[in-house]
């Protein structure tokens, strides 16, 4: 067994541990540990990618999530997603208002969906807030659209449907 | 001889590390900053093209018109209160101004939030040294849409969107990019 090959195989081990280790964190940054402000201390089981949520936005038989923004009124007025509703940006106290108030009369069993996409993932200040109200009103199925980059590259530019306006 | 050897058991051990890394899916985990320098696909791309025009009062009251900065290179700056990288970006943006004003040099923020009054505060913390002014939905559209944040086009004397920068990205990368356009005359 030549010396090349056991340098080799060591350097397999400790990349496998690493590996297993990130696997092990798929809800955080790859080398970090989130803090609680961060988007990456939503746990993973919370999250749909937006391929998913396009698929169910889609299909016409589905029952349909509510579907809520809870960042900026600009950027939603620009471009959101199809039948989304302007819930209020969950960084600001007057947003947080404004998305209890549009849930006070919905069921807690109803699905409801999430997302903002104003800045990357781990910058975005909107989502873990409005995310704790819905947890601490008491909501069963609330999901987190993941939104990586931003709304602009992650949901428009691959072609899911939007709508512009109010 | 011998280096040249050397040289090619480096690049060997690099192609070998590399597949392993990509076996172990450890690649992608490596964070890379989201840098543009055109629009990506899907994106109506205005760079190349003029610069929509912007014809706004600022948060001082003065007026920011676009036309009357022909001849100097802009650095048009989307931004909001709320986005982290933004709020890294603002003081480098304010050094340039003060570094790069003799060259032509003007840097124009515009603000993506809903209201003035936050973006005030913060402008007045950050000693902003540029105009500021506030952005709408129909501004963003004629932009190509700012959909995200951080956003920062530059824009040459002509008047011709160069460059856009879409979320953090790397200032040296933009300020390379902007000593070049300012070497240009």
């Amino acid at each position: 067994m030549s010396i090349s090959f056991i340098r080799k195989m060591g350097t397999v081990a400790v990349l496998a541990g690493l590996a297993a280790l990130c696997t092990r964190m798929p809800a955080q940054g790859p080398f970090g540990t989130p803090n609680e402000s961060s988007a990456f201390s939503i746990p993973e089981k919370q999250l749909v990618q937006p391929a998913e949520l396009n698929r169910i936005l889609a299909d016409k038989n589905g029952d349909k999530p509510l579907v809520l923004q809870v960042g900026s009124r600009v950027l939603f007025e620009q471009a959101h997603i199809a039948g989304s509703e302007f819930a209020g940006p969950g960084s600001q106290q007057a947003g947080l208002d404004q998305l209890k108030k549009r849930v006070a009369s919905t069921p807690k069993d109803k699905a409801i969906v999430l997302y903002c996409g104003c800045c990357p993932w781990n910058r975005c200040p909107n989502v873990v807030p409005a995310f704790k109200l819905l947890q601490s009103l008491g909501f069963s199925q609330i999901k987190v659209l993941y939104i990586a980059n931003n709304f602009g590259s992650d949901w428009v530019e691959k072609g899911y449907p939007v709508a512009r306006g109010h | 001889m011998r280096a040249a050897t050397k040289a090619r058991r480096w690049h060997s051990r690099c192609v070998w590390l590399v597949r392993v890394l990509l076996f172990a899916g450890l690649l992608p985990a490596i964070p890379v900053a989201p840098v543009c320098f055109a629009a990506p696909p899907g994106v109506r791309s205005i760079v190349d093209k003029h610069a929509p025009q912007i014809n706004r009062v600022d948060l001082d009251g003065h007026r920011v018109d676009l036309k009357s900065l022909h001849g100097k290179v802009v650095l048009l700056n989307f931004w909001a209160t709320w986005c982290a990288p933004c709020l890294i970006e603002m003081p480098a943006f304010s050094t340039w101004q003060r570094q790069y004003a003799s060259q032509g040099l003007q840097v124009v923020g515009i603000s993506m939030d809903d209201d003035a009054a936050p973006v005030r505060q913060l402008v007045a913390r950050l000693n902003a040294k540029y105009p500021i002014a506030m952005g709408d939905a129909k501004l963003g559209e004629q932009y190509g849409g700012v959909m995200g944040l951080p956003l920062t086009y530059l824009i040459d004397r002509n008047g011709v969107v160069r460059m856009r920068f879409q979320g953090e990205t790397d200032l040296k990368t933009i300020e390379r990019q902007l000593q070049t356009l300012l070497n240009h005359r």
